[in-house]
C-alpha cells in the first residue's frame, strides 16, 4: 500500500489534545470509582463502607471536572448543549450508533447518579445534616439499586470513550477493537489505586482495602494481557508506535505502571502495607502514561 | 428528492490553474491563510497543502519523475469531500449538524455544529477540518446555496478544461466510462474510475478518473465506515466489563460471606 500499512492513515487528526485526555483519565476514574464503590456497597462487608463511601466521594467531583474539561474542548463551548438537544428543532437529539451522542447522554446521567449517591454517602457519615438522603446510600433497598443502576451507567462511562476512538477512522484508534476493553479495565485498576491511596493518607485499616489491593493487582495482571492484545490486534500498524510513545509505552506503562506494581504486590507476600501507597502511585501514572500515548500517538500519524 | 448530483473529476485534463481553488474562496466567502502571509510549501505548485476549514478545494501537483530528470509525467487532481452515500461524518456527527441534502450531498450546518471534531477523525479522506473564524468543522457543500438556486457550484463553473464536471451522478458516470474506454483504446490503460460504484462507502457522489493507485493521489485504497467497529468494540467492553466484575465480586464477596457465616448465631 506504498509504504502505508493501513486506509486510516488518509484521515486527519482531530486534534484532541490534553483536555480530552485528562477527561479520559478523570472521566475513568469517576465511572470506574462509582463502579467499585458500587461493588463494595453490595458484596462487601460493613467494615467496609468507608471505602465504598470514598468511592462515591471520588466520582462526583471527577466526573463535573470531566464534564467541565469536555465542554471546553469544544471549538463553542457554549454550545455544548447541541449534544443532548437539536438545536434547530428543539428535540432531544439522541444517534445510538454514535458513541459520543449516547456517551453524551450517559455522561448525563451518570451525573445525576454520581450526584444523589454522592450526597448519600455524605449523610451515610453523618457529614451533612440531612438523614433523609441515606435513604438512597446502600444497605437501604432504594440504595442498592442506585448504587447498582448508577454503576451500570458508571462502566458505561469508563468505557465508552474507548469504543468511541475505535468508531473513527485514525490510525492506531481505529485497527483495533479492543480499546473499550482496554479502557474499562484500565479505570477499574486506576480507580481503585486511587481508592487505596486515599485511604491509606487517611490511614484507614478495614480488611476491605486488602482487597482492593488484590483485586488491583489481577486488574493490573488483566490490563497487561489486553494491552498485548491491543498490541498484536493492530498488525502492521503497530509500527506507528515505533518512536518516542513505543519506548513511553514500554518503559512508562508496562514497566512502571504495570510490571512494577506487579511485582511490588507479589514481593509483599499480600502483607506488605508499606508498599501499598507506592504500588498505587505507580498504577496511577502508569495509566496516565498509558492515556497519553493513546490520545497523542495516534494524532502525530 | 431531487436526482443525486455530484461531480466527476477527470484527472488527466486538469492543469493546475488552481481556478476551482480561487472560485471556491470567492463564492464562500473563504478567509486567506495566516492572513494572506502565505509561505511556501516547498511541495511542488501546492502551497494549499491539504483540504481544511478554509480549503474546500485543493489541488494536488504529483511529480513522477526519474533521478535525472529526463523522464517524468505530472499527476493533477483537484481534491475536494467526496460527499460519500455511506458518510462517515454524518454517521458519528452527535450534534444532527451534519445533514443529507435533497441532492444526495452532505451539508454541515454551521449554525448547529459545536466543533466536537468527531467527524473529523471519522472521515476517511481527512477532508474536514475546524474554520478558525467560525469555530466550527466545515468542508465543501457541493455550493448548496447555488444549487437550489439552480447554478452549479462555483468550482466546476470556473474550471477551464472540464477536468471538475458537475451533474446528475447517472449522468457522470456514463460519461467517465465512457472517457476510460476511450483513454484505454489510445493506449493509456492504467485509467481507471475511483469511487464511482457502489462498492466504496455506497459510492462517492464525488468520484475520480485516475491512471496511477490510489494513494499516490492521496487517497485511501479502501475506506471504511467507523461504525465496522461499534459493535466489537462493545462486545470487547462487555468483555471487559464480564472480567473486571468477576475479579470484583471474587474479592469482595468471600469476604462478605465469611462475615455472613461469622455473625450466624
Amino acid at each position: 500500500m506504498n509504504g502505508v500499512p493501513s486506509s486510516t492513515y488518509f484521515s486527519g487528526p482531530p486534534e484532541w489534545r490534553w483536555f480530552v485526555a485528562l477527561y479520559f483519565f478523570f472521566g475513568g476514574l469517576a465511572g470506574g470509582s462509582y463502579f467499585l464503590a458500587s461493588l463494595i456497597a453490595l458484596f462487601g462487608r460493613s467494615e467496609d463502607r468507608p471505602l465504598s463511601r470514598l468511592g462515591y466521594y471520588i466520582a462526583f467531583p471527577c466526573v463535573v471536572l470531566g464534564v467541565l474539561l469536555l465542554i471546553l474542548d469544544l471549538q463553542r463551548p457554549l454550545r455544548f448543549w447541541h449534544m443532548l438537544i437539536e438545536s434547530n428543532t428543539y428535540q432531544p437529539m439522541f444517534k445510538p450508533w454514535s458513541p459520543m451522542s449516547n456517551g453524551s447522554w450517559a455522561l448525563l446521567l451518570f451525573g445525576i447518579f454520581a450526584f444523589v449517591s454522592f450526597l448519600g454517602a455524605l449523610a451515610d457519615a453523618k457529614h451533612i445534616p440531612w438523614a433523609v438522603w441515606r435513604k438512597v446510600h446502600p444497605p437501604s433497598l432504594l440504595g442498592r439499586f442506585i448504587a447498582a443502576i448508577g454503576g451500570i451507567f458508571g462502566v458505561y462511562v469508563s468505557g465508552y470513550t474507548g469504543v468511541l476512538l475505535a468508531v473513527t477512522n485514525r490510525p492506531i484508534w481505529s485497527d483495533t477493537p479492543l480499546l473499550g476493553m482496554l479502557f474499562v479495565v484500565m479505570a477499574a485498576s486506576t480507580s481503585a489505586a486511587l481508592m487505596i491511596l486515599l485511604a491509606k493518607k487517611s490511614r484507614w485499616t478495614m480488611p476491605g482495602l486488602l482487597d482492593l489491593q488484590r483485586m488491583d493487582a489481577c486488574v493490573i495482571s488483566l490490563e497487561l494481557i489486553v494491552l498485548i492484545a491491543v498490541m498484536m490486534s493492530l498488525g502492521p500498524v503497530l509500527r506507528a508506535w515505533l518512536n518516542v510513545w513505543g519506548l513511553l509505552l514500554l518503559f512508562g506503562v508496562i514497566g512502571l505502571g504495570i510490571l512494577l506494581p506487579m511485582a511490588l504486590y507479589w514481593r509483599s507476600g499480600k502483607r506488605g502495607e508499606h508498599n501499598m501507597i507506592t504500588t498505587a502511585a505507580l498504577v496511577l501514572v502508569g495509566n496516565f502514561i498509558l492515556r497519553l500515548v493513546i490520545v497523542f500517538s495516534a494524532q502525530g500519524v | 428528492m431531487a436526482e443525486p448530483m455530484g461531480f466527476y473529476t477527470d484527472t488527466t485534463v486538469c492543469i493546475g490553474c488552481k481556478a476551482c481553488e480561487v472560485a471556491c474562496k470567492e463564492w464562500n466567502q473563504l478567509p486567506a491563510t495566516n492572513g494572506g502571509k502565505n509561505t511556501l510549501s516547498g511541495d511542488s505548485y501546492d502551497n494549499t497543502r491539504r483540504l481544511d476549514g478554509i480549503h474546500w478545494r485543493h489541488v494536488k501537483f504529483i511529480e513522477q519523475f526519474t533521478d535525472d530528470r529526463k523522464d517524468g509525467r505530472w499527476l493533477l487532481m483537484s481534491d475536494v469531500c467526496k460527499h460519500c452515500v455511506h458518510a462517515a461524518c454524518l454517521e458519528v456527527c452527535p450534534t444532527g449538524a451534519i445533514i443529507r441534502t435533497e441532492f444526495d450531498t452532505v451539508v454541515i450546518q454551521s449554525d448547529a455544529c459545536n466543533g466536537c471534531r468527531d467527524c473529523i477523525a471519522a472521515c476517511p479522506f481527512g477532508v474536514i477540518e475546524i474554520n478558525p473564524v467560525s469555530g466550527t468543522a466545515q468542508k465543501c457543500t457541493l455550493c448548496y446555496d447555488r444549487m437550489q438556486g439552480g447554478l452549479e457550484p462555483a468550482c466546476s463553473k470556473a474550471c477551464p478544461t472540464q477536468s471538475i464536471q458537475f451533474g446528475t451522478i447517472n449522468e457522470l458516470r456514463g460519461r467517465a466510462q465512457k472517457r476510460v474506454e476511450q483513454l484505454h483504446q489510445t493506449g493509456e490503460k492504467r485509467a481507471y474510475l475511483y469511487g464511482a460504484d457502489e462498492k466504496m462507502l455506497g459510492g462517492l457522489n464525488s468520484f475520480y478518473l485516475l491512471v496511477d493507485k490510489p494513494e499516490v493521489y492521496g487517497l485511501p485504497p479502501d475506506p471504511k465506515m467507523p461504525t465496522r467497529n461499534l459493535i466489537s468494540g462493545t462486545m470487547f467492553s462487555l468483555l471487559g466489563v464480564l472480567l473486571v466484575s468477576l475479579i470484583g465480586i471474587f474479592n469482595f464477596r468471600n469476604r462478605g460471606a465469611s462475615e455472613r457465616e461469622e455473625a450466624r448465631p
